[in-house]
Order: C-alpha cells, then structure tokens, then sequence
C-alpha cells in the first residue's frame, strides 16, 4: 500500500466498521417495514442489545456469549412492541416510543444494578479484525472491507439472506403482501399479524445484534443511552435504502462515512468546532429523507394498524 | 362520560405502572417497599417537596404536554419537543445574559417570548419538509432533537460559556429577567403560567373554530379536505408550529425559573414525558394539568428515590413507559367497542 491513500483506507474502513451496527438495525427495520409496521422501538432494541452483550461478555469472558445476549434482549423489547401494536392494535409510532422509553429505564436500571459496588464499568474484550487470507491484500478493498471484525462479514450474508427471503421465497412474498394490502393478503389466506410479529420480533434481534457489534467491535463498554438515536437513523437509512436490502446497504455505509468524517476533520484540525460534526449524521439523515422523499414508495400499510 | 369513568384509565395505569416498578425493584434485590415510600416522601412529603420539586417539575411537563396536544390533535406527531426545549432554552438565556438593565415586567417576557420564538423556529425545517417533500415529521423532529443537543454542546463550550471559561455552561441570567419565587420555595411564577395556558388551550380547543378545525383535520383528513373550507397542510402546519413554541416556552421556563443558566442534559427527556403526560389525558388540556401533576410527583419522587433508597432515578421512565401503553390499550378498547366509529 502507498503511503499517499493511507488516509483514504483509514476513512474507508472506519465508514465500513461504523456503518455495520447501522446496517443490522436497518436489516431488521426493513423486516419490520416491509410487512407493514413502522417500527421506532428498534432504537430500543438496539440499546437493549448493547447492555445484553455487554453484560454477556463481561460476565462469560467471550464475545459470542455476548453477541448472542444482545440478539435475545433485542427481540425481547420487539416482542413488547409487537404485543401493544400488533395484537391489541394501537398506534404503532406511540407504541414504540414507549418501548423505547422503557428500554432506556430497564437498561439503566439494570446497568446499574450490574456495576454496583465495581468501579471498572463493564469492560469487555472486544472482537478483532479478521483479515481474510487472500482478499485482505487486495489494494484499497481489501483493507477496507477484508480486514474488519467477524460482524460485519456476517451483516453482508444477513442482508443477502433477507434480500433472498423478501424477493424468492413464498414467505417474503406473503410479508410483501402483508405490508401493502394486509386486507386482500388476508382473503389470500395470509395469516398477517403473525407474520408481523415474526417480522417485528426477527427485526429486532437484528438491531439488538446491532446493538451488540457497537459495543463488542467498536466501544468495548456500555454507557446509558449509548446508542444516541442509532437506531432512528436505521429508520431514516430504510427509507434512503428504498426498503431494499441493497440501498439500506450503501445507505447505510453513507452513515458510516458522515459519521467517521469527524474523525478525518479532527486530524486535520480545521476551526470548525466538533459539534458540528456530531450533527453530520442527523443533518445528513434530513438531508436524505428530503432528496428521495416523492420519488420512493412506502408499502403502502406501513404504520397502518391491521384489524 | 362521568368523572369517575374518565378517571379509571389514569389510575389503572399508574396503579399498574407502579406495580410494575415495584416488582422490577424486588426482582433487581432492592427494597421496593423502601424506594416506594421514597418516592412519596420526595414527591408529597412536605410541602417544600410538593412546591419544589413536584409543582417545578410539572410545570414543563404541562407547558410541553399542551402543545403535543395541540399538535397530536391535528394529526401531526412531533416527538421532538426535547430539541424545541432546548432550543427554547438556547434563546432564553442568549436574550436573559444582556437585559440586566431593563426591569423585570419588560426583560421577563422578552425572553420568554425568544425562547417561544425559537422553538417554533426548531419546528420550521419539519414542517417545510412535510409540506414540500412529504418527509414524515416523526422522523425529521426526532433526528432534529440530537441536533439540538450537539449544539447546546457546542453553546455551553463555545458563545455561551461562561467568562471563566473553566465549566461548559453559561454565566448565569440578569437578575431582572428571572422569574418570581413563591415566598419559602423555588416555585416560579411559571406555575401560575401553565395553568392559565392549559385554560386558555382548553377554551381554544371547545369554543373556537380553529379548536375544532385541529380535531377535524386530525380525525378525519379526508373529510376535512372534500368540504373544501379546511386547509389541511396549513392547519396541521399550524398545529406543529404551535407545539414547537409550547415546548421552547417550556425551556425559557426552565432557564428563567429554575436553573438561571445553560447547561448540558437540562431536560431530564421532560420533552418524552410530556408525551405520556398528553396521552394520558387524552389531549385534554385540563387533563393535562393534572397528567402533569401527576407525573411532576413521578419525576420529583424519582430524585427522591435515588437520593435515600439508592435507585436510579431513570427507573421511573418504566412507569412512563407502563402508563403510556395502557393509555394507548385504553383508546384501543374505546375503538374496537364502538366499531361504526372506527371505520
């Protein structure tokens, strides 16, 4: 590697590393949409998956016990969603603010509970890069995309999965269904809450797995409210991605990039206060909301609370 | 409906979200019975707490929760009261640290009127999005709401800082432009503010046209739309942009009356609460007086808990949380009962 785009891979790979808990969330969130729920518990989902790797982690000493904890708080949290919006049939944007609202209390609560009377926090040993023999030296891609921790590999098999499952399978065809028309997929024979909730509950392991990468292959720590309105900026990622597996994921790699510009602009120490750059992600999120909104089309229930 | 029958919801549901609390505690190995009667001391104990702490903290709770309803009303769903706070609070002490020479009957309500001011501003970008490009207001006032803590940040280290330099918030406000105390306590002239606007919202909403609009326009847009006499856009517009200055009033309050200073995290999520706090009450703006109240008690009874129990005070946002499900559950049941009124 020159010396001269060190800088260059350095941005790259750390877009691509930020960009991954992101993706996860926004995988799940399209489930979740697709089928027709508007889903703004994920950033619930996403925090309680921090605290469940976390907490997972510390306490086994390995990662993966980690990762798989956040996955199941995530999908716990969906499932409270699930039950107030899907079956007893209330607003789902309420609803899942108020879940998110409870996550923030449990996992404070919890947190706490876990780091009394400690004063080293929940450190935990976080996942390395794996660097894939062979395409790891490819010039430029290779360190950008084959040199990052095992995660992010996987999220590249998730979203293809999802893509495979949305757009071949009887099963995402019936979730299409359920998300455009639930009245005429239900005629169809479409058990359609149920496949909802399988959506909802599925999305939000993701986005709780999501939750886990960002502590155990990023922060190596849980702090409260730690995700900061990720897992909003997952919603603002699906609608960019034009609810297909393939825009979320550059949408996604986008957010990753707005948000590791700060660090590129630190280095080179401009005048510009890093506040500013703080806000990138969510100026950028408008700004993106903004320049496709008229041009893409929602499934057409989303938010509609199905009878 | 009789007063008892519109009281069940809110009892049921703070019955249960404490219920709740109380479980999660002994679960977690602390003693609930302990934090509970914590919670009550910090909330009613003496009449010191009850002004102090629970009438201070429900005076945000009401001046927020009102616009949400105004805004919820007319169909428009602005869950970025946080970031309007906070931008009313920016303004609020930008305009409180230079009318130290004006008295107090002109410096107050110009800096209350700035922070009204700049929480409509907060709200301009959301509604230009719904209107021209059909950007869901959900989204665009959420993500603005980590704007508005990014540049509270950059405030507190940067223009507004205080002249020592040395913590990151600001010099505190003229004298001229704080708010009047209740002799013996910190309750602050707001209070009585908040219960005249919650009069004054609750006449606008039953005895005007424009109150009626807001319902129409929320209820029914279709209908709304073929009469040809509503502007939707314009009054759900309207709605948001009145919701905004609620809760940027709300900041300049809190500036004003309680902190005399910019600091950072200076909503305790007053702006997430106030959503509970207008839901519970069904929009209703006296409801809302009391659904304020009420969780005025929760948020001082919270510290309390922390202080002498030892339990986080962020717990109560699980009450919050319980209290807003079982509101919606409650509107749900309404719904289904009546099913001709659904469709």
């Amino acid at each position: 590697m020159s010396g001269s785009i060190a800088p260059l891979v350095g941005f790259l790979a750390a877009a691509v590393r930020i960009g991954t808990p992101l993706l996860w969330a926004a995988a799940g969130e399209v489930l979740a949409e697709r089928a027709g729920v508007i889903n703004l518990s994920v950033e619930g989902s996403m925090l309680a998956g921090c605290l469940g790797a976390a907490i997972g982690a510390h306490a086994s000493g390995n990662p993966w016990v980690g990762m798989a904890a956040g996955l199941v708080a995530g999908a716990i949290i969906a499932l409270g969603f699930a039950a107030v919006a899907i079956w007893a049939r209330t607003d789902q944007i309420i609803a899942g603010t108020a879940l998110t609202m409870a996550s923030v209390g449990v996992t404070g609560l919890i947190y706490r509970q876990a780091t009394s009377g400690q004063v080293t926090g929940l450190s935990v040993i976080t996942l390395e890069p794996l660097a894939i023999p062979g395409l790891h030296s490819i010039p430029l891609l290779g360190p950008v995309l084959f040199a990052q921790p095992l995660p992010t590999y996987l999220v590249g098999g998730a979203v293809l999965f999802i893509w495979f499952v949305l757009y071949r399978t009887t099963l995402g065809l019936r979730l299409r269904a359920a998300g455009e028309a639930a009245g005429a997929a239900r005629a169809h024979g479409v058990r359609v809450r149920l496949i909802q909730t399988g959506a909802v509950v599925v999305g939000g392991a993701l986005a709780g797995f999501g939750g886990a990468t960002l502590v155990l292959a990023q922060v190596g720590t849980f702090a409260e409210r730690m995700t900061a309105g990720r897992g909003f900026i997952a919603i603002a990622i699906v609608v960019l991605g034009r609810w297909h597996p393939a825009g979320i994921a550059l949408a996604a790699l986008l957010f990753g990039a707005a948000t590791a510009l700060q660090y590129v602009f630190q280095a080179m120490a401009l005048a510009v206060p890093y506040q500013f750059f703080l806000m990138l992600p969510y100026l950028l999120a408008l700004a993106a909301l903004t320049g496709v909104a008229g041009r893409v089309r929602a499934p057409a229930g989303l938010g509609r609370t199905v009878d | 409906m009789s007063v008892l029958v519109r009281l069940r919801t809110p009892v049921v549901a703070s019955v249960l979200g404490l219920a709740i609390l109380a479980l999660g505690l002994s679960a977690l190995g602390y003693d609930a019975f302990s934090a509970l009667t914590a919670l009550a001391r910090g909330a009613i104990g003496s009449w010191y707490a009850f002004t102090s702490a629970t009438l201070v903290r429900a005076v945000p709770l009401i001046v927020i929760g009102l616009g949400i309803a105004i805004s919820f009303r007319a169909g428009g769903l602005n869950i970025g009261a946080e970031g309007q706070f906070s931008a009313g609070a920016m303004a609020a002490t930008a305009v409180g640290l230079v009318v130290g020479r004006w008295p107090g009957f002109v410096a107050i309500p110009v800096v209350l009127i700035a922070g009204t001011l700049a929480g409509a501003a907060w709200v301009v970008v959301p509604v230009v999005l719904r209107l021209r490009y059909r950007v869901q207001e959900v989204i665009s006032t959420l993500l603005l709401n980590f704007v508005a803590e990014a540049l509270v940040s950059f405030m507190v280290q940067g223009p507004l800082q205080e002249s020592k330099r040395t913590y990151p918030q600001s010099d505190p406000i003229a004298v001229a432009a704080r708010l009047p105390l209740l002799p013996g306590t910190r309750l602050h002239l707001g209070f009585a503010l908040a219960v005249l606007l919650a009069g004054l919202v609750g006449i606008v909403f039953s005895r005007t046209i424009w109150g009626f609009r807001l319902k129409v326009v929320g209820a029914a847009p279709r209908a709304a739309e073929v009469t040809g006499r509503m502007d939707v856009d314009r009054t759900t517009a309207l709605a948001l942009l009145w919701s905004g200055a609620f809760a940027g009033l709300a900041g300049a309050l809190e500036v004003a009356g309680v902190t005399y200073a910019l600091f950072l995290n200076l909503s305790p999520g007053y702006g997430f609460t106030a959503i509970a706090v207008a839901l519970i009450a069904r929009l209703n703006p006296i409801g809302i007086l009391f659904a304020g109240l009420g969780f005025g008690a929760l948020e001082a009874g919270a510290a309390g808990m922390q202080r002498d129990a030892g339990v986080p005070a962020v717990a109560v946002s699980v009450v919050q949380a319980t209290i807003i499900v079982v509101a919606l559950l409650a509107v749900a049941r309404a719904r289904l009962a009546r099913p001709e009124a659904a469709a």
